[in-house]
Formats: structure tokens, C-alpha cells, sequence
């Protein structure tokens, strides 16, 4: 459990960072709260000679809340998410979700743009992003672009991302008034990914559903939206079920996550729509 | 208020002997990160070790080439089985007779074994060169189920091809270990076939992990100029590891000063000798410099002693009202690669004999057969006896499935079966002699605790209301009365490696009144230098507070067996009793002496000796600390001290009575404890604010057994579970409110009555928690699912039973 050598780099702007990504290519990585690489640099499953720390960078950092959209740092701690007044009274669905991420020591440390950027369909972050419809902005040696997160997953660890870009912000619409959230998750312990988890918002005639740890890549999927969004809930559970499509692992064999993929649903539907104005 | 003011009950509470809750004195330290374990050693000049790993369960090792991690700055050597072979260590003897490979011999048999030992100047350079030591594998047919081990072709153990007599007995096929056979094999088969019931069923208790903190490891450091090996270790039996050391180094005993530091949790993994033991000892004399060897977590689960995995076949034999006539029992145990059990040497699969449990049953028979696979060796004691915990699960499960049988209440089959408080001491069919027991006293008194009616009322109103749609939620109610066997043992029956398996105690009385003890024992978080200091208080009347205890340093410490079995207080506590009386009896005769009277006519009174009828004239134990050293008092030595070597009579049987109540969500497979109530009957009662805290860790690990802990493996026999995230070790928040309760039995040949409690709860917690899982879909047709019950088995349960629509 003891990672190979590297170099360690501290750039105090996203410019240094990108040059450094661009003088290294793929001998290099960024490391933002390090809970999803270090583990992976300890097994040696991820070796890299430059290690770039984005923890000296201030423009990833800080919340904004707008009317329409709120603006999270890439280097927002989870920590930060559950704490920050203004964004629970904002979206509520983030705190929400946040609270059920790893431990209170983990959320310490792990970052809102590590999360999404990993491109782990364990993390919790990417379901969310895609079911609140957020937008990735990316800073690479070409300039600024965004991505939404519903176009940003490829497969497992594969992303929109090129490897010289750096992961700076998530803009996300803040939902109508009137809109019920609710994130469901069942795991088997503390600090557990999930076996399966719901991102539900309903209301107003609207809905989205975005699942977690069921496919390859997090899964919002429009079926299922459009399906809650006129209100049949047996049709929404239907259409997440034909797009998910879990693998047996620790956590159990296909036909169980299957089933508790639709309790999820379901309890997160149920208390999404208890809050719905 | 003085010695003169004070009444006996006073100074008897200043003494915090058996019976305080004095706080752990070992606690100020650790609550600082003061501790001094293993890995905080730190010596001049110190190399480290680490070892190359297969990452197959079965292949042939073609070759290792080590010129590229030979090559790296600041590695000093790699060492293989060619290397340690002109030595004849490239193999070590097991505590179970057998032997096991240090390095990889031509051939790995499991996913992990040690293959080349890497020394170098930093654990980096050692990691990093371990990355560089290339192995030609070819891989071999994998066996990880051990009913398919006793029927296949392939050889694992080539290196006993031919040999049909094992260490215990003879061998039926050459992956077969050991058969062992308990009882009466005819007469219960003839019970079997006239009973009025049989029940029958197939109880597997999984493989898993004692997983503690902190993991394996070692120091060794040879002085080339003095000639003395000091080996600093994570080990439960320093003595025995001082010995076995020298048996297999040649290096003599008294060159030889093992010491155990702070530990931080055994649980029966650190009771085995381990191939970094052997590897770092060889590197240090090699090198004549100190060399550090530490598991990660991952070499720890995958590699250093696992427990448990016995499939055990059962029949119970009844007659219609449910009294228990016969009890059957064939064990299949998966042993791995090598049989390196911890067992005493007679007992191949512990105290599995134990099986009969709480009830008086007149004719049982067990057999168990022992079997090699391609997985880790191990099979220790993970907090229980020797395979008592199995013998636990396997009795208090078949008690189950007989009440189904029997459509009974699982309590009151239980009730009608005990073995009667005047029937001890009570000879069991399969060999003990239980010592002292009152288990419908406890019983009853559990029940009563939990409400059981109450509980059994509110469950069935649960199952209307689910058959009625109102709820996805079920209600279990787990019971167990469990009975152990401890405090291992006699000298006559019972020997580790042909060492006897006596305990030790010296006390020493300095001149100012206050103390210092010895013992053959190692704490490991039990609370030895608290405890012990009690026992000693108590019986020589001297404050606990001024009583310094040490352990785990063989130069200074008389020599015992250890640490493991809940032994430390059925014998070592023995003999520190023992020893203290010892003092006691002099003391006396000092007494008497400063009295001016005879020896007899002097009487003990808490803390000092009093004259007969005449109690405001008494000397006390400081007093006559001091005049032993100071006084010329004819006829007697200067001086206070005493050594006792404890044999014990017999092994001491620890009981309890749990009650699980568990509500379990069918759609999930997700469970909450809601009640965990533990009565323990550990006879006398030491520190009861200790033994809550052991009960308290010991039924948390229960839980995490029978609830998701699991070492599971691929049929490539890849370990599938070997970090954290997948071998469960719940947390706070997993971990329910213990409701804890006692009876006191003690124990009628221990001196203090004490029975021992550190590993009730775990033997105790385990069919508890099974039990509350089991009881819960009983009333839908479920007979028996084995552990771990983690969310997805128990949906499947749910799901078998057709609960999902
Ligand atoms: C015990 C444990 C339990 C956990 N449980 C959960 C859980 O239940 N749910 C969950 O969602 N997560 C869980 N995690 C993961 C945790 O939330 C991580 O912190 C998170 O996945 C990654 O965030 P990080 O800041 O630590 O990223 P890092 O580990 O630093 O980076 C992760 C990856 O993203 C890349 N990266 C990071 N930041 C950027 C950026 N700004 N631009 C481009 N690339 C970037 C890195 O190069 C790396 O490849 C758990 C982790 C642990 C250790």
C-alpha cells in the first residue's frame, strides 16, 4: 500500500496547472482531494510521475448562489456542500446526496470536481449532476468550454474530459420552486458506495431521474423523466429498469440490484413528490 | 478518616480489587497516542522487508529473477526459498503439526503466499522493488471448495504425496488432512434411527478474518557482538515464539529476548508463527542490522490467519415433546493450503466437542474432517476457544431447526433441555466435564428482561400486518444460551507444539508497600495491568493503583503460554491469586512475629493481619512490606516476592443467555438491530466495567460476522473481499446499544472463581444475531440460509419464499 515515486507540483493558478498537464501528457494527473487516486496510487492501479495538487488554486474554490444558477468551485469539498446555508436552501438535493457520501472524514477531503471527474459509476455526484440537469466547465490549453453532464459520461473512468483539461466549475440550475428532490441510497455500511441510488426531482409537470452504480456510467434517463414528469410512476420505474444494467459484484448478483434499484426509485419518487408543492 | 477510622468496607473500596470499575489504567496512554506498538520501533541502522506476493491460488513458480530489484539503489537482498533452503527454513513447522512453506517452494497454494522477501534500506525502496522482482508463473487447476477437494485428482500437496499418516492420523486422499472423531458413533446412529424426531441439516459457518487494527509484524534484531537476538513482535505468545524460534534457528534460548509491545488487537491472528517472522530474523542475522517487517491490511486479510470456514452436517434426535435424545455431527473443515490451526496438539479441531452445548444430551457423536484447498492457512480461534464458536453456531442453529421440527417455541425447547443446576459438575457425551452452571436461572432472567412474551405477541400481530399488506417490514427475534470452554488447560491434555499449557505469575512487594507483577500472559486490549492488579489487591491488600504489571518481555517475565482462548484469567489469573497467596502466607508470619504471637493466632482483615479477638491490634501489608526487607525476623528470608506456574485443574465454562431483536425489510434485504440484550455468567466478576467493554467489542464483532464479515473467493480462488471496503468492520453507526446483564457462577477449582468472559460475545453474539434472521422468516417456511446475512442474501431469502410478488 505504498504508491510508486512521483513528483509533486502546487500551481496557484489553473494556467501553471494546464502548462504542467501539457509539459507531462499522460505521465501526469491533477489530485484534488485524493480520495478517489491515492487509494488507486497505494494498489499501484494508478502510476503517474507528476502529480499536480489544485488544493493552492482559488478560483476553484467558492459557491455562488444566483437567482438561476448556482456556481460550485471544482475544489468545493463535500464537507462544504453540507455545510453551506445558502445552497441547501437552494438546491436541497445536493446537501441531500452529499450526506450520504463516504464519512464525515471523507467529505473532509474529497471534492464536488473529483467526484464528477472521476468518472467512477460508484460516485454519487455524476447521477445528481445529470439529474439536475448541471454543466461542466472545462479549462484546457485551447480555452473554456462546457459540457452538460448528460453528455459528459463515455464509460467507466471514461470521460468528455481531454487529459489536458482541468475540471474548474459545475453551474447548476436552481429548480423551480414548487419542484420536490429527493436522493435514495442504499448501501451496506458507512463509507460504502452504493448498491443502488435515485436522483429524483418531480413537479410542476416536470420530473428527472438519474440512477447510480447500475451501468457503467451514472444513468439519467428522458423515458423515465417524461414518464414521472405526466405522473405514471409504474411507466418511470419501467423505463429506468430497460436502462440500467448492473453487473454482480460484493454487493450482490444482477436480479437483486435490479429489485432494489426499483425500491430506490420508487421510495425517492414517493418522497420527491411528498415535498412537491 | 486513617487506617483506625476507616471500616473494613472503606478500605476494602480503597483497594480497588475484584468487584471496582476501576479505569483501565492502560487507557491513559492510549487516549494520548502514547502507545508503543510494533511499528513505532525504530532502531538504529533499521532495515525493512516486504515480500512479493502471488497473485495466483495454484501455480507451479517457474522462476524468479531478481537482478532488476537487486539493481535499485538501497536494496540490500531478495530472498528466495533457494536462498533459505541450505538453512532449512524455506519451510517452518505449524502449530498443527504440519509445515508450511516460508517462501514459495517450487509452488504457490493460495492468492497472497510469500513468494521472495525484499530487504532494503526504507519501506519505499522495499515497496518499490517488490514491483521489480519478476516471477514466471504456471498456473495449475485451482480447488476453493473443499467437497470437491476430497474427490479431484489434482495434488496440492505434493510434498506429502505417498504419505498416508498425517499428524493426526491417517490420510484418505491426498488432499485430505485429518479425520477426528468424538463420541459414540454406534449408539447415536442407533438413536437416530429410533427416534421419534430427527431434524437434519447442513450449518456452514463462513471463512472470515479476526482482522485486528493493527496488523502482523515484527523487528528482529541480531547483535553479531553479543550474540542475542531481540525479536519485537505482534505476538499473543511470546514464550512459545521464544522457543519455537530457537527450535528452528538453532540460535540458543537464552540468546534469544522476544518482546511484545503494546498490541493492538489479536483476536487469535498474532498466535501463529508467519513467514515475515522467519524471513526478517534470517535478514538481521544475514545482515547483522535490526529489520522491520509490517502487513499492510491487504497482506493481512488475504494472508495471516483467517477463521472459521466448517461446513458442519447435523442431525438432532428427539422425542415428540421435544426431549433431546442424540446429537450428530460431521464436520467438513477447509483448512487451505497448509494446516496451521491454532490448536492445542490433541485437538485437531479445537473444542468443537463443545458442541453439545447447554443441554443434557445423552449420546452424541462428531467427526470432522480436515481438508487442504487453495486458500490462506489459518483456522485460529478469532475471539473464541478453540472452534467454540463454530460449536456454538452448530448447536444453537440445529436447537432452531428441532423447534421447527417440532413446532415449538425455540425458548422453551431450549428450557427442557438444559442441564440442570445440581447435575454439574456434568459429564457431556462428548468428553468435558463442565465445571459449574445455572442456565435456567439465566435464562429465565433474560427472558423476563426482554419481555419475551410481549416481544413474541408483537410479532405475530407483525406477521398479520404484513400478510395484510400494511407493512414490508419483519420482526426476528434471536435467541441463544451459549456455554464455552475455556482457559486452555490442563498440562495433561492440553500442549501447544509440545509445550504444556500452564500460565504464570511473579509478584514482587517493594520495602514502601507497593508492587510489581510478571506474567506469561500479553494483553492485547483486554486490560491486563488493570485487572490483574485487582486480583492481587484483593488477595494481599494493597491498593491496585500501586501494582505495576508487565507482560510481553521474555528476559523478564516467567514463562507462559500466552494470550488467546480467554485463557489469561482462568490460569494466568490463577496463578497471579496463587502467587499473591503465596505472599500472603508469609506475610502472615511476619505479622505474627511483630505481634509477638503465634503465627495462628493472627487473622486477615482486608488489607493487614489483626490479632485474634483483639482487632485493634494488626499489622498492615505496608507494614510488613517494610519489616520484610528491613527487619531481621528469625527463621525467615529477607525479602517479599513469590512465582506461582498455574496448571489448571480443568477448563472453566463460561455461559450466557442473548436475545436479538432485528427488523429486517424484505424489499432490501436491510436490517436494524433494535434490541441486544447479553447476559453473561462469567463466575466472578473482576472489573464489571471491563467485561461490559468486552462484551461490548466482542458482540460488535458478532455482528459484523454473522451480518456481511466474509473472506470470499472466486473459483480462481481470487479473494474477493481483501480491503476494508468489502470486508465489513462496522462503525459506530453500525453498531446497535447493548443491553448488558450477569448471573455469577463462579467457577468451584478456580481460586477466584473466575471463568474468563473476553470471548462470550462473540461466540455468544454470533447464533444471536443468525438466529434473529432465521426467526424472522421462519413463520413464511425458512429453515436454514447461511451466514453472512448481508443485504443481498437475505433478499434472496425473501425472494425464495416468493415475497416479492
Ligand atoms: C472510504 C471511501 C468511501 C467513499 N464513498 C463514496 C461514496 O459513497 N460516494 C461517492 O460518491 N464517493 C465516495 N468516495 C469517493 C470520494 O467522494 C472522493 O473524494 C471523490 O470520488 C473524488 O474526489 P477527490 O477530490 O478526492 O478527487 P481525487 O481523488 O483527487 O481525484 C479523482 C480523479 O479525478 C481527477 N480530478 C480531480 N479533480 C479534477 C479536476 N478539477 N479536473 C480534472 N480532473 C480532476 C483526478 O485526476 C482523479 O483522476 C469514497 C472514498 C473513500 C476513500
Amino acid at each position: 500500500m505504498i504508491p510508486a515515486g512521483f513528483e509533486y507540483h502546487r500551481p496557484g493558478d489553473v494556467a501553471s496547472a494546464i502548462s504542467i498537464l501539457q509539459e507531462y501528457g499522460d505521465e501526469a494527473r491533477v489530485v484534488a482531494g485524493g480520495h478517489s487516486l491515492i487509494p488507486m496510487m497505494k494498489l499501484r492501479m494508478a502510476e503517474m510521475g507528476h502529480l499536480i495538487d489544485l488544493q493552492a488554486i482559488d478560483e476553484l474554490k467558492g459557491i455562488e448562489i444566483g437567482a438561476e444558477t448556482v456556481s460550485l468551485g471544482a475544489m468545493v469539498t463535500q464537507h462544504e456542500l453540507i455545510t453551506h446555508d445558502g445552497l441547501a436552501s437552494a438546491i436541497p438535493l445536493i446537501r441531500e446526496a452529499a450526506l450520504q457520501i463516504a464519512d464525515p472524514q471523507v467529505r473532509y477531503m474529497g471534492t464536488v470536481g473529483g467526484n464528477v471527474a472521476n468518472g467512477d459509476p460508484g460516485n454519487d455526484m455524476p447521477g445528481l449532476m445529470q439529474c439536475l440537469n448541471a454543466t461542466f466547465e472545462l479549462s484546457g490549453p485551447d480555452g473554456n468550454r462546457s459540457v452538460a453532464a448528460r453528455e459528459f459520461y463515455e464509460a467507466a473512468y471514461f470521460t468528455a474530459r481531454e487529459d489536458e483539461e482541468i475540471l474548474t466549475r459545475i453551474s447548476v440550475p436552481v429548480p423551480d420552486a414548487g419542484v420536490g428532490q429527493a436522493y435514495e441510497k442504499q448501501k451496506r455500511k458507512i463509507g460504502d458506495y452504493a448498491t443502488a441510488a435515485a436522483a429524483v426531482m418531480v413537479g410542476n409537470g416536470t420530473a428527472s431521474v438519474a440512477m447510480t452504480n447500475l451501468a457503467d456510467t451514472p444513468i439519467w434517463s428522458e423515458a423515465a423523466s417524461t414518464a414521472l414528469a405526466a405522473g405514471d410512476v409504474d411507466g418511470c420505474v419501467a423505463a429506468m429498469l430497460d436502462a440500467i444494467d448492473p453487473v454482480a459484484d460484493n454487493r450482490g448478483p444482477v436480479e437483486f440490484k435490479k429489485h432494489v434499484a426499483a425500491v430506490m426509485l420508487r421510495r425517492a419518487i414517493d418522497r420527491a413528490q411528498s415535498r412537491a408543492a | 478518616m486513617n487506617d483506625q477510622t476507616m471500616t473494613p468496607e472503606e478500605r476494602a473500596a480503597n483497594l480497588k480489587g475484584m468487584g471496582s470499575s476501576r479505569k483501565r489504567v492502560e487507557d491513559v496512554r492510549f487516549t494520548q497516542g502514547k502507545g508503543n506498538y510494533v511499528d513505532d520501533i525504530k532502531l538504529d541502522g533499521m532495515l525493512f522487508g516486504d515480500f512479493v506476493r502471488s497473485p495466483y491460488a495454484h501455480a507451479r513458480v517457474v522462476s524468479v529473477n531478481k537482478d532488476a530489484a537487486l539493481a535499485l539503489p538501497g536494496v540490500i537482498a531478495v530472498l528466495t526459498a533457494e536462498d533459505l533452503s541450505p538453512l532449512g527454513l524455506h519451510w517452518m513447522p505449524t502449530l498443527a503439526g504440519d509445515k508450511q512453506m516460508v517462501l514459495a517452494d517450487g509452488k504457490v497454494l493460495f492468492q497472497g503466499q510469500e513468494v521472495a522477501y525484499v530487504v532494503a534500506e526504507d519501506r519505499y525502496i522495499a515497496a518499490d522493488a517488490v514491483e521489480l522482482v519478476e516471477v514466471e508463473y504456471e498456473e495449475l487447476p485451482v480447488l476453493t471448495d473443499p467437497f470437491e477437494a476430497l474427490k479431484s485428482d489434482v495434488v496440492l500437496r505434493e510434498d506429502l504425496e505417498g504419505q498416508t499418516e498425517g499428524a493426526h492420523g491417517p490420510r484418505k486422499h491426498h488432499n485430505h488432512i485429518f479425520t477426528w472423531e468424538q463420541g459414540d458413533k454406534d449408539t447415536t446412529e442407533a438413536v437416530l434411527a429410533e427416534a421419534d424426531v430427527v431434524a437434519e441439516e447442513m450449518v456452514y459457518y463462513h471463512r472470515t478474518h479476526p482482522c485486528p487494527l493493527e496488523t502482523c509484524g515484527c523487528v528482529a534484531s541480531m547483535d553479531k557482538v553479543t550474540g542475542k537476538l531481540t525479536l519485537y513482535g505482534t505476538f499473543q505468545a511470546p514464550h512459545a515464539i521464544r522457543t519455537v524460534v530457537s527450535l528452528i534457528s538453532g540460535v540458543a534460548e537464552h540468546n534469544i529476548r522476544v518482546i511484545s509491545p503494546d498490541i493492538g488487537g489479536g483476536f487469535g491472528n498474532k498466535v501463529g508463527a508467519y513467514a515475515g517472522y522467519v524471513c526478517s530474523v534470517v535478514a538481521s542475522i544475514v545482515t547483522g542490522q535490526p529489520v522491520k517487517w509490517v502487513e499492510d491490511r491487504m497482506e493481512n486479510l488475504m494472508s495471516t490467519a483467517f477463521a472459521r470456514d466448517y461446513w458442519m452436517q447435523g442431525k438432532i434426535a428427539a422425542t415428540k415433546d421435544g426431549k433431546i435424545t442424540g446429537l450428530w455431527c460431521h464436520t467438513t473443515a477447509d483448512h487451505g493450503g497448509f494446516d496451521a490451526c491454532a490448536d492445542p496438539t490433541k485437538f485437531p479441531a479445537g473444542f468443537m466437542n463443545i458442541c453439545t452445548g447447554s443441554y443434557d444430551i445423552p449420546t452424541a457423536y462428531l467427526a470432522v474432517d480436515g481438508v487442504y484447498t487453495n486458500k490462506a492457512p489459518g483456522g485460529v480461534a478469532y475471539r473464541c476457544s478453540f472452534r467454540v464458536t463454530e460449536a456454538a453456531y452448530f448447536i444453537e442453529r440445529m436447537i432452531e431447526v428441532l423447534a421447527i421440527k417440532l413446532n415449538m417455541d425455540a425458548a422453551e425447547l431450549r428450557r427442557i433441555n438444559f442441564i440442570k443446576a445440581d447435575q454439574f459438575p456434568y459429564q457431556s457425551a462428548l468428553g468435558w466435564e463442565y465445571d459449574s452452571g445455572d442456565y435456567h436461572t439465566a435464562w429465565d432472567k433474560a427472558l423476563k428482561a426482554v419481555d419475551y412474551e410481549g416481544l413474541r405477541a408483537e410479532q405475530a400481530q407483525r406477521i398479520e400486518d404484513f400478510k395484510a399488506g400494511k407493512t414490508r417490514k419483519l420482526l426476528g427475534i434471536g435467541l441463544t444460551h451459549f456455554t464455552e470452554i475455556v482457559g486452555a488447560g490442563p498440562v495433561k491434555n492440553c500442549d501447544i507444539l509440545g509445550l504444556g499449557m500452564f500460565d504464570s505469575c511473579e509478584i514482587r512487594i517493594h520495602p514502601t508497600g507497593s508492587a510489581i507483577a510478571r506474567l506469561g500472559t500479553i494483553s492485547q486490549g483486554q486490560g491486563h495491568a488493570t485487572t490483574f492488579a485487582q486480583i492481587i489487591a484483593s488477595e494481599i491488600g494493597l491498593p491496585a493503583d500501586d501494582i505495576t504489571l508487565e507482560e510481553g518481555d521474555t528476559d523478564t517475565a516467567p514463562y507462559g503460554l500466552g494470550t488467546y482462548g480467554s485463557r489469561s484469567t482462568p490460569v494466568a489469573g490463577a496463578a497471579t491469586a496463587m502467587a499473591a497467596r503465596k505472599i500472603r502466607a508469609k506475610a502472615q508470619m511476619i505479622a505474627a512475629y511483630l505481634l509477638e504471637v503465634h503465627d495462628d493466632d493472627v487473622e486477615w482483615d482486608v488489607d493487614r493481619f489483626a490479632v485474634k479477638g483483639a482487632p485493634e491490634r494488626f499489622k498492615t501489608m505496608k507494614e510488613i512490606a517494610f519489616a520484610a526487607y528491613n527487619q531481621a525476623i528469625p527463621g525467615l528470608e529477607p525479602g517479599l516476592e513469590a512465582v506461582s506456574y498455574y496448571d489448571p485443574p480443568n477448563m472453566t465454562y463460561p455461559f450466557g443467555a442473548y436475545v436479538c431483536v432485528m427488523e429486517i425489510d424484505v424489499d432490501t434485504g436491510e436490517w436494524e438491530v433494535r434490541q441486544f440484550y447479553a447476559l453473561d455468567d462469567c463466575g466472578t466478576r473482576i472489573n464489571p466495567m471491563i467485561i461490559e467493554g468486552q462484551v461490548h467489542g466482542g458482540v460488535t464483532e458478532a455482528l459484523a460476522i454473522a451480518m456481511g464479515q466474509e473472506i470470499a473467493y472466486d473459483e480462481m480462488g481470487n479473494v474477493k473481499t481483501g480491503t476494508l471496503m468489502d470486508f465489513f468492520l462496522p462503525t459506530a453507526w453500525e453498531t446497535p446499544n447493548y443491553i448488558t446483564d450477569h448471573t455469577v457462577t463462579p467457577s468451584p477449582h478456580h481460586p477466584i472463581g473466575a471463568k474468563g468472559v473476553g470471548e462470550s460475545p462473540n461466540v455468544g453474539g454470533v447464533p444471536a444475531f443468525s438466529n434473529a434472521v432465521h426467526d424472522a422468516f421462519r413463520p413464511f417456511g425458512l429453515t436454514q440460509s447461511h451466514m453472512p446475512h448481508d443485504h443481498w442474501r437475505i433478499w434472496k431469502i425473501a425472494n425464495g419464499l416468493g415475497m416479492h410478488g
